[in-house]
């Protein structure tokens, strides 16, 4: 295979495990807080002091901070079209890991939905990764 | 509800404005050549000398925030399905932004992507 080929695809690899790891843990830890208030200030502060002191949201963080090296490794390559699309294959993870680790039920729905952007990502896969010119 | 779609459009336009910027710091940096940790560290370094990042990194950063505002208030099954117009707008700022050419397949894709993603998002 060619290697701008597999550099692309074991970038979106990463991009695929760690952004929807990530949004898990940050989607955990912001309902552990509750509602947050944008008025008056200090329930603002008070509502992102209690978030940023719990330990799921620095995983989560931690998470993302890989998901956005690769994305940024990723774009050095390959089109932004290419890249965000393809990164969308994030959903079937999700799916898998509701059911594998999770053990949660996931609807016919949704393995439809998977199954749409498996098709969705398969042409973009079609297309050359990259359409522009690298600068000198 | 003003404060919502205020939110909505911080989160898809300038969220994904702020990825096309990273898309462009990108470009400047040239390509990574090989898959090592040196070469891409000494990438990303060159990286954040460049204005376009510091830009995208500040329109992430007010995506994000709107983000956690307005999950803590709105269920995600409410406000994932609207972020899938991102594909959209992120392939239009492709082509107007960063020069990409994107074909009918390409196109087809992304249409494609965008139903999956609503699909899987009303499916919760």
């Amino acid at each position: 295979m060619h290697t701008l080929h597999l550099k692309t695809y074991l970038l979106i690899g990463m991009m695929i495990i760690t952004g929807p790891v990530g949004n898990l843990l940050l989607a955990k830890s912001t309902k552990q807080v509750g509602e947050i208030k944008v008025w008056p200030l200090s329930e603002l502060v008070g509502a992102f002091v209690r978030i940023f002191s719990s330990f799921t949201i620095w995983a989560g963080i931690s998470c993302l901070i890989a998901f956005i090296i690769a994305y940024m490794l990723a774009l050095s390559i390959a089109d932004y079209s290419f890249v965000q699309p393809a990164a969308a294959l994030g959903y079937a993870v999700i799916g898998v890991l509701g059911v594998l680790v999770l053990h949660e039920k996931v609807t016919l729905l949704h393995w439809a939905g998977i199954v749409v952007i498996c098709l969705g990502v398969s042409f973009i896969r079609n297309t050359h990764p990259r359409t522009t010119e690298t600068p000198d | 509800m003003t404060l919502e779609y205020v939110l909505f459009i911080l989160i898809i336009v300038v969220g994904t404005a702020g990825e096309l910027c990273l898309g462009r710091a990108m470009r400047e940096t040239g390509e990574l050549e090989r898959l090592r940790l040196s070469d891409a560290f000494s990438l990303l370094g060159r990286a954040l000398r460049l204005k376009w990042i510091w830009i995208g990194v500040a329109m992430m950063a007010t995506a994000f925030f709107s983000l956690v505002t307005l999950l803590s208030f709105e269920d995600v099954s409410f406000v994932v399905p609207v972020t899938a117009l991102s594909y959209l707008v992120g392939a239009v700022g492709g082509i107007f932004f960063l020069g990409e050419r994107v074909s009918w397949q390409r196109w087809l894709g992304i249409g494609l992507v965008c139903i999956g993603v609503t699909m899987v998002v009303i499916s919760r």
